[in-house]
Order: C-alpha cells, then structure tokens, then sequence
C-alpha cells in the first residue's frame, strides 16, 4: 500500500504519513498559500502548484531529499489581434491538474483558462499545447462555476501508450489525442446536460464533466462524475452509458477507480446544484462493485449528523492497492480507509478547506 | 533614476529588493528590474504583459492609469510602488 498522503488546502500543503496503525500529519509547506494541484512522482519528486491570491500561479518542485524550487509556470503566448473576440483569456489564471506523461521528463498541465501545457524536462519549461487551444471549438468552452474560465480538470495518458491522451473539461465534455497533442477532437458520445436547453442537451461539447477516472489495468474502462449523473465508458470516453444506480444522488465531483477491478468505483455523492451539501447531513461513500449495475453506500466511520463538507473534484484518491482510499473536504475533514471503503476514519487533525488528495508509494 | 521597489509581502515568495534604473514609463521601470531578476516578473504581470489583477502601482502615491501597458510616464525623481491590492481571505 502507498504510505504517503499528500493532501492540498487552501492554507498550504500536509504531508501524511502511516503511523501505529494512522495517519498523522508529519510536515506542512507553503503555510498559508493556496494549493490548486499536487503532483507525487513514483521516484519521490513532489510538484505542488499555487494559486497566490495577488500574484498568480506558481508551481514548485521537491526533488527526493532536497529543498522545495520554483519552476517556471506555463505561459500563453501573445494574444495575436485576430483573437480580440476571443471570450477566454490568454493568460494563465491556476493550475488545475497536473500528471505524469507516462515518458522520461515529460508532465501534462490542465489549466484555467482551459490550456492543456507540456513539459518535456520535469517541468522546468512548458509549452502551450496549440493545437487544442486554437480549436474554433474551444471558444465555446463554458466557464465553471465559480471560475473565471473553463478549465482542464483532468488530464489521462493511456499506460500502454503515452501518445494517447484525454482530457476532462468543465465545461466542454471529453477531448482525445492520439499523436501526444498534435490533433485533437472531442469523442464524448451518450452523456446529456439537463441545464442546457433542450436542443443542445445531448451536445458533446455542452457535457459538465465534473471529473474523470480510469481504471489503471484496463485503461478503455472510464467513469465519470458529471453534473446531472455518473456516467462509464468501455472505449475510453468515446461513448458513455449512465449509471442510474447511484445513490444517495447522482451529483458530486469526485470519483476514483479501482486500479486493477475494471467494475469497481467510488463517488462522493452530494445534493446537487446551489446547494452542494451531503445528502440529509450525512457524509457517504457510494461504491458500485458490479460496473454501475448497483451501489454500496458506505458510512461506517463518517459522521452522519449535521455534516455540510463537500469533496470537490480532486478531493478523492485510491492508491496502488485498490484498497487504501482517502478523501478531503471543504470543510477540512479527511478520512481514509483500509478496506476499500467498508470503515473510514478520520484524521485527528483540523485542516484548512482540502482541494486536492494524493498518495504516494513513500 | 527611477527608484522601483516592492511590497513586503512579495518576499515571502521570491527576492525584491528595490531598485533604481532609468526609464521614461512604469512599464520600462518594471521591464529593467525584472531583466535582472526574471523571476519576480510573473508575480506583477500576467502572460500578456498586463498588472495582475490584484496587484497595484503606484508612481509617487497615485495608482497608474494604463493597467494593460503600464505607459505612465515616470521620471528620474519618481518613485514606483509595487504592492498587493487588498482581497481574500
């Protein structure tokens, strides 16, 4: 199992690690800074992006027993004046997500305004991947709520072969690239947004996809937790099948798949839209163990009176084992399992509002 | 010259001392300064060369009036204040 947790708040960066039996909080970086996206490379490289209030984004690196370095932050090159009616802005507003590009030195980053970057050198310059962003489409990407822009929340590089990408877009549905970002085109076929009017409900570019994941073993196998629902695929985003089963309701921003069981995942399931709370006051797992055809609500261990936390999109982790979980929220509640989500407990620690959870082999 | 210098708040990030160069607008002070220390540039502007949002200069205790290219013009006796402007929480 993975014995690091790397969880990122709204006050900085805590590093977690297993002890009799716990987890406990070991050390704390960036203390009183925002962390928008964390990075844990296997080889024990640490990369944790901000998001300074006044002064923009930044991104720093930890090599393996070395100090904390900032690196350069991608850059969106001159706004060119054939863009003037460009609605988004080209100019880097926070790193949202951050993942390795399955080849030596190479990392992905999905940002707001909506550009996907690449690294080739760990991160010590970027590139912006042009061929996305100068899609006519994407000026038809929709700002996320309570952004400024739309944003690239998830970036998955298929493990058996780096050159084929997606990325996850709130809000502009599912984009594929098969030659490492040269080309792109969106793929999401079967979702519906049920706040769009009703000739675009089914658009592919108008689906909310909250956030991605994918099963590590059988990379065509994806879900989805989507604004109106929870959503599989069986060809690696191209066409989607909604999952009714969910319960306690089908809105929430994380999920998690299991690394190895293409049929098992995990939702954080809330009430949906302006009120974003858990169900009745009570903080559930939901896991389905069959494909979607049914779920478990799990609660053992997580507080079921007056409870208001949400996990936003990042704030939910599996690690290698399929069986340690943890998850964060915006109320600074953590809590982890050992079994797969059957108990939880939580760490006996007060944290600021939790953005994002990682864990890390050690 | 042109003396720039820099809220106290930066240098919790990154170093910025204050400096003195010679320049005809705020844009060319900043531009001299952030020469030497490449650095602290994207602490100020944004990718398109713009004062970030939540960031204030002020030339002699005035705000500038040109936010997108900085084109107020400075002279040898002036004194450019670069600091945050208040938000959050």
């Amino acid at each position: 199992m993975d014995e690091r947790l790397y969880v990122g708040t709204r006050k900085g960066l805590f590093e977690l690690a297993r002890a009799r039996g716990s987890w406990e909080v070991y050390d704390a970086h960036f203390l009183g800074d925002p962390v928008s996206a964390l990075l844990a490379q296997a080889d024990g490289t640490l990369y944790a992006a901000l998001d300074l209030g006044h002064f923009g984004a930044k991104l720093w690196r930890r090599d393996p027993a070395s100090a904390w370095r900032e690196l350069a932050v991608p850059v969106f090159p001159e706004k060119p004046k054939d863009a003037s009616d460009d609605p988004h802005p080209w100019s880097l507003i926070k790193i949202w997500a951050l993942e390795p590009g399955g080849v030596p030195g190479r990392l992905w980053a999905g940002t707001m305004p909506g550009g996907l970057f690449r690294s080739d050198d760990e991160g010590a310059s970027w590139r912006l991947v042009e061929p996305l962003w100068r899609m006519p489409e994407r000026r038809e990407w929709m700002s996320v709520a309570g952004g400024e822009a739309p944003g690239i929340h998830t970036v998955l590089v298929d493990p058996r072969d780096p050159k084929d990408v997606r990325v996850g877009v709130s809000v502009a549905g599912v984009w594929a690239s098969r030659d490492a970002g040269e080309s792109w085109a969106i793929i999401n076929r079967g979702m519906y947004n049920e706040y769009m009017p009703p000739e675009r409900r089914e658009d592919p570019i108008a689906q909310d996809v909250h956030r991605l994941a994918r099963c590590a073993a059988r990379p065509e196998i994806m879900w989805c937790q989507h604004h109106n629902g929870v959503f599989r695929s069986e060809d690696a985003g191209a066409s989607w099948r909604e999952v009714t089963a969910i319960r306690p309701s089908k809105f929430g921003f994380a999920v998690a798949a299991h690394p190895r069981d293409p049929l098992t995942a995990w939702f954080v399931p809330a009430v949906k839209d302006e009120r974003r709370i858990p169900v009745d006051g009570k903080i559930v797992v939901a896991r389905t163990r069959d494909g979607g055809e049914s779920f478990e609500v799990l609660r053992k261990g997580l507080p079921q009176r007056h409870a208001y936390d949400l996990v936003w999109r990042h704030g939910l982790a599996v690690d290698a084992s399929g069986e340690r979980l943890a998850f964060g929220s915006t109320s600074g509640g953590l809590w982890s399992t050992e079994d797969g989500g059957d108990s939880w407990s939580m760490l006996d620690a007060r944290l600021p509002p939790i953005a994002v959870v990682r864990f890390a082999a050690a | 010259m042109t003396t720039v210098s820099f809220t106290p708040a930066l240098r919790r990030f990154v170093a910025a001392p204050s400096a003195h160069v010679e320049a005809a607008t705020a844009g060319q002070a900043l531009a001299m300064v952030f020469l030497a220390r490449p650095a602290l540039r994207g602490y100020v502007l944004d990718d398109q060369g713009a004062l970030r949002r939540h960031v204030a200069v002020y030339v002699n205790g005035r705000p500038i009036g040109d936010r997108e290219r900085l084109s107020d013009p400075v002279g040898p006796r002036d004194e450019i204040y670069v600091f945050q402007a208040l938000s959050g929480g």
